[in-house]
């Protein structure tokens, strides 16, 4: 399993858990799960280009 | 006089309804916290219990699914501690309910961390066990009305 696959499982995992607790109505939930998603992959992806670019 | 309109609207969030007679009404039927103990040992049991079959199916596969995968990049349970960071990963292991009891009956799980993907393993049983405890909570709430 790459770093990666790891953040995306996570990223799944906990945004689905964030998304059903944290919301009342399914089109609510799906949206903030999504949202959540891309939150934690799109931070990661964004975090790992500025330690690229750190260590340069 | 015209009233102010509403600057925003709670539709669709965690709130707790306006209606909390209702809410105390349903809340002295039987063992309130029965949701939020089976939830705990059971990750989805909490949902299961009210009826809502499809997001404690979602729960359990969630947290179900991080611990595995966690236990399959050899992370570390939680046993014996050592020092106050041991004892939060402990505290989070915990969490877990049964499935961290069976995980350590079984001897699953490394003791040390040997191997580079074995602290994100670890990192994803603590979680699992956060999450658990998240939905064990909501499912309190909605037992007790404060959430629909």
């Amino acid at each position: 399993m790459t770093h990666f696959t790891a953040v995306l499982l996570f990223a799944l995992f906990a945004s689905v858990v964030f998304g059903i607790t944290q919301r009342e109505t399914p089109k609510r939930m799906l949206r903030y799960g999504i949202y959540c998603f891309v939150l934690f992959a799109g931070s990661a992806i964004v975090l790992s280009w500025v330690m690229f670019l750190i260590a340069r | 006089m015209v009233p102010a309109p509403a600057r925003y609207s709670q539709k669709g969030m965690a709130t707790t309804p306006n209606n909390p007679a209702a809410a105390k009404q349903d809340s002295k039927q039987g063992f309130v916290y029965l949701p939020l103990i089976a939830g705990w040992l059971v990750p989805g049991a909490g949902h299961f219990l009210l009826g809502k079959w499809y997001r404690g199916a979602l729960l359990a596969a969630s947290i179900v699914g991080m611990f595995a995968v966690g236990i399959a990049m050899q992370g570390r349970l939680y046993s014996n501690v050592h020092d106050i960071l041991e004892l939060l990963g402990l505290a989070g292991d915990l969490g877990n309910g049964l499935l961290f009891f069976i995980g350590r009956a079984a001897g699953l799980g490394a003791d040390q961390v040997q191997v580079t993907t074995a602290d994100y393993g670890t990192r994803f049983i603590v979680v699992a066990g956060l999450l658990n405890v998240i939905a064990a909570v909501d499912a309190h709430n909605l037992r007790t009305g404060r959430k629909a």
